[in-house]
C-alpha cells in the first residue's frame, strides 16, 4: 500500500508545474515574497482605448507597448541588471473619471511611473491623481498648458504645449500668406468643446486678430458630434477664406467630408492641431477630402532613420504611422532612459532623474531636451501639407520636404 | 445678416428633414417594440452599431454597396432580433417586463463589448463612388447618400403599415399589442408575434445601418448616439405608431437642426429634450399615441 503523502498548498506548489510556474511569475496571492523575486519594472501604459476617443487611444498604446518590447528586447535596464518593463495597460474609457480610476489601480499594482493619458482633460485629471501619490507621469500628447503649469513636481511632457503649437502656428501661417501676397484675411474657427478645443480656440481668438486676420465665428462641437451639415452650412453662409479646425479624429474627418460633399472650398483648411489632418489613415480613406489640408500638428524627425525604421514596423502590422504612435514611443523611451539614469524604480529617483533629462535618442524633431517646470523646452511642432498623395513637412526649413501649396487652386 | 437669410433656414430645415428621417427609421424599431412588447430595448443601439458594422464589412469584404445589402441583412438581422427575443429575452424574463428591461441592457454591455474585442475601436468608414456626389439646389448641395436615405425611410414605413394592416401576421401584431390575454385566448401564438415584433425592430435597424454606412462611421459606441434621439422620438410620436415614428422622427430632426443652427452644437441639443419634456407635458400618449 503506498504512503499516503498529506496533500497542502505549500506541498502542492512545491511539486507541480503550475506551482513552478507561479512562483515564476508571482501570479499567486502570496504577496511581497513572490514579487520581490520578480525582477521587472512595471510602468503604467494608461490610454482611452474605449469610447469616443477609441482609435487614438489605441494608437497611443501600440507606440508605447512597441517602446516597451523593443526595450526588452534590448537588454531591459542595463543599470537594474537586465531588468525587464512589466507593462501594466489600462484603459482611460475616454473620460478623466477613467483615467483617475486606472491610475488608481496602477498605483495599487506599485508600478514606478505612469504614461499616456491622450486627451488634455484626461491628462489634467490623471497628472492631479498621480501626483497624490508622486508617482511620476509622463504626458503623451495632451497639450492644455495647465497640465504643466500647476505646480506639480511630477508631471513632466516631452511634447509641445498649445501656447507654443498655437504661436507657431500662427506665425507660421502668417508667413505662408504672405508669401503667397496675403489673399487671407477672414477665419472661421471649428473646435471642440473639452479642454483642448476650448483652451486653443481662446488663444487663437486672442492672437489672430493680431496677425491680421479677422475670426468671422468661433464653432464649438461636442465629441463626439454625429453630423456637421449646419456647421458647414454657417461656414458656407459666410464664406471665409480660412477654416480652422481644432478638434479630434472622428469629428475631423466628418468636417472634411461635409466640406466636399458641400462644395466649400475656401482658400485654405489650416488646422492647428487637426485631428485628422495629418493623419495617414485619413488621407488613405477620403484622398479628395484630405487634399491641400494644412496642419500645425505633431510629426516624426523625417530624417530620423529611427523614425523611418518605427514608421515601417508599424505599417507593416497594417497600422497607420499616427502621431499617438511616435509620441508614445518617444515618452516611454524617455521614462526608461530616466530610469537607467536613476539606477532605480523608486518613483522620487524617476522624478529626479528626468527633471535633469537631457533625452537624445528619440525620434522627434525637437531641439535639446531640457525640463522646466515639467515642460520639454525643446518641444515644437511641425506644419505639414496633404499633397501628392501624401503627407509633406512644409515647415520649419530644417524638417521640410516639400513646398506650400496655398491658396488652395480652384 | 447673411445668417437669417431665408435660403439658409430652408437649408437647415432641409438638413433637419434629412437626417430626422433616419432618426425615424431607427425610431421605428423602438416604438414597434414598445408599442407590442412593452420594454423599452435598451439594446437598441447596440444591435445598430452591430448593423453598422455589418453594413461595413458587407462593402469591404464582400464589395456589396450598402444600398443592396439592405436585401440581405434585413431578413438577417430581423432572424437574429427573432432568435434573440425567442430563445434569450423571452425565457431570461419569466414574462416579467421589469426582466426583459434588465436583459436588454445586459445584451446591450455585452454586444459592444463583443463588437469591441472583435473588431477593435478603429473607426471604420466606406468611400463610395458616388458617396460625395450631391444634387445642386442652386443655394445648397444635398449629398445623394442623404436623399436616398430620405426616400428610404418612407419606402419602409410604408412597407411596415402594409404588413401591420393587411396581414395576417400583422393584424396579429396588433390583436396582441391591444390585449395579450385575448390574443392568447384566441389561438395567437404570443412568443412567435414578440419574437417576429423584435425581428422587425432589428430589421429597421439593420436598413438604418446601411443607410448611415455611406455618410458616418462604425465603431463599437456608434449606435448609441441615435438611440437616445430615437426615444424622444417615441415619446413624441406616441409609443407603437408607426406614423407617430415617422412624423416625429422629422419634426425632431427639423428641430434639431435648426436649434444647433441658432444655438450651436452643444445648447442646441437641448432642444430636443426640451420637446421631450414639453410633449409629456402637455400631450402624455404623444402625437398619434393611443390613449390610455
Amino acid at each position: 500500500m503506498s504512503k499516503q503523502i498529506p496533500m497542502n498548498r505549500r506541498r502542492f506548489l512545491a511539486t507541480t508545474a503550475f506551482g513552478a510556474a507561479a512562483a515564476a511569475t508571482g501570479s499567486l496571492a502570496a504577496p511581497s515574497v513572490l514579487r520581490a523575486q520578480s525582477a521587472g519594472v512595471k510602468l503604467g501604459l494608461l490610454h482611452p482605448v474605449t469610447g469616443a476617443l477609441s482609435y487614438s487611444g489605441t494608437q497611443g498604446r501600440l507606440g508605447a507597448t512597441l517602446a516597451v518590447e523593443e526595450i526588452n528586447a534590448a537588454g531591459g535596464i542595463k543599470a537594474l541588471g537586465g531588468a525587464k518593463i512589466d507593462p501594466i495597460l489600462g484603459d482611460a474609457q475616454s473620460t478623466p473619471d477613467g483615467g483617475t480610476a486606472e491610475v488608481e489601480k496602477m498605483n495599487s499594482a506599485e508600478v514606478a511611473a505612469i504614461v499616456g493619458g491622450y486627451a488634455s482633460s484626461i491628462c489634467l485629471a490623471v497628472s492631479q491623481a498621480a501626483a497624490r501619490y508622486d508617482l511620476p507621469y509622463a504626458v503623451d500628447v495632451g497639450v492644455a498648458d495647465s497640465i504643466v503649469t500647476r505646480g506639480l513636481k511630477n508631471t513632466f511632457r516631452f511634447g509641445p504645449g498649445f501656447g507654443v503649437i498655437a504661436k507657431t502656428a500662427l506665425d507660421n501661417l502668417a508667413a505662408i500668406n504672405d508669401a503667397a501676397g496675403k489673399p487671407a484675411k477672414t477665419v472661421i474657427i471649428v473646435h471642440e468643446d473639452s479642454l483642448f478645443g476650448s483652451g486653443l480656440a481662446k488663444l487663437l481668438n486672442a492672437q489672430l486678430p493680431g496677425k491680421g486676420f479677422e475670426i468671422l465665428e468661433t464653432i464649438p462641437h461636442p465629441t463626439p458630434t454625429r453630423d456637421f451639415n449646419n456647421v458647414v452650412l454657417k461656414i458656407r453662409a459666410q464664406n471665409p477664406d480660412l477654416v480652422i479646425p481644432a478638434n479630434y479624429y472622428n469629428e475631423y474627418v466628418l468636417l472634411a467630408r461635409t466640406l466636399l460633399e458641400q462644395h466649400v472650398r475656401p482658400k485654405g483648411i489650416y488646422s492647428v492641431l487637426g485631428g485628422a489632418a495629418s493623419s495617414y489613415k485619413f488621407l488613405k480613406e477620403f484622398p479628395d477630402a484630405a487634399k491641400y489640408i494644412m496642419d500645425c500638428n505633431h510629426w516624426f524627425d523625417p530624417h530620423s532613420d529611427k523614425a523611418l525604421a518605427l514608421k515601417k514596423k508599424v505599417e507593416g502590422q497594417g497600422q497607420f504611422y499616427t502621431y499617438e504612435v511616435y509620441m508614445n514611443y518617444s515618452s516611454v523611451n524617455l521614462v526608461a532612459d530616466a530610469i537607467e539614469r536613476a539606477a532605480s524604480a523608486d518613483r522620487a529617483k524617476i522624478i529626479a532623474a528626468l527633471e535633469t533629462s537631457t533625452f537624445a535618442s528619440h525620434v522627434m524633431p525637437y531641439g535639446p531636451t531640457k525640463f522646466v517646470n515639467g515642460q520639454n523646452e525643446g518641444a515644437a511642432p511641425v506644419n505639414t501639407q496633404v499633397l501628392d498623395n501624401d503627407i509633406k513637412v512644409i515647415l520649419p526649413p530644417a524638417f521640410a520636404n516639400a513646398k506650400a501649396v496655398f491658396p488652395i487652386p480652384a | 445678416m447673411t445668417m437669417l437669410s431665408p435660403l439658409i433656414i430652408v437649408t437647415a430645415v432641409l438638413n433637419g428633414l434629412m437626417t430626422g428621417a433616419v432618426y425615424a427609421l431607427v425610431a421605428l424599431g423602438l416604438t414597434l417594440i414598445y408599442g407590442v412588447l412593452h420594454i423599452i430595448n435598451f439594446a437598441h443601439g447596440a444591435i445598430l452599431s452591430a448593423a453598422l458594422f455589418a453594413a461595413f464589412f458587407a462593402y469591404q469584404k464582400f464589395g456589396l454597396d450598402p444600398y443592396l445589402a439592405v436585401f440581405l441583412l434585413a431578413p438577417l438581422f430581423f432572424a437574429l432580433g427573432y432568435a434573440l427575443q425567442r430563445f434569450v429575452i423571452g425565457p431570461s424574463s419569466h414574462g416579467a417586463d421589469r426582466n426583459m428591461l434588465l436583459v436588454t441592457l445586459g445584451l446591450a454591455v455585452f454586444i459592444e463589448n463583443a463588437l469591441l474585442y472583435a473588431f477593435r475601436a478603429n473607426t471604420r468608414t466606406i468611400d463610395l463612388p458616388y458617396g460625395f456626389k450631391s444634387i445642386d439646389l442652386g443655394f445648397t448641395f444635398l449629398a445623394m447618400p442623404r436623399v436616398i436615405s430620405f426616400a428610404a425611410v418612407f419606402v419602409v414605413a410604408l412597407v411596415l403599415w402594409l404588413i401591420m394592416t393587411l396581414t395576417d401576421t400583422g393584424k396579429a401584431i396588433r390583436a396582441v399589442a391591444r390585449e395579450k390575454l385575448g390574443a392568447e385566448l384566441a389561438g395567437i401564438d404570443v412568443a412567435h408575434i414578440y419574437a417576429t415584433t423584435f425581428g422587425l425592430g432589428t430589421a429597421c435597424v439593420a436598413v438604418a445601418a446601411c443607410l448611415l454606412i455611406p455618410t458616418y462611421y462604425a465603431t463599437p459606441g456608434a449606435g448609441n448616439a441615435f438611440v437616445l434621439v430615437a426615444f424622444t422620438i417615441v415619446v413624441l410620436g406616441g409609443m407603437g405608431s408607426v406614423p407617430g415614428a415617422l412624423i416625429g422622427g422629422l419634426v425632431i430632426g427639423v428641430v434639431e437642426s435648426l436649434a444647433v443652427f441658432f444655438f450651436g452644437e452643444s445648447l442646441g441639443q437641448v432642444g430636443i429634450f426640451l420637446i421631450f419634456i414639453v410633449v409629456l407635458l402637455v400631450r402624455p400618449r404623444g402625437l398619434f399615441g393611443a390613449s390610455a
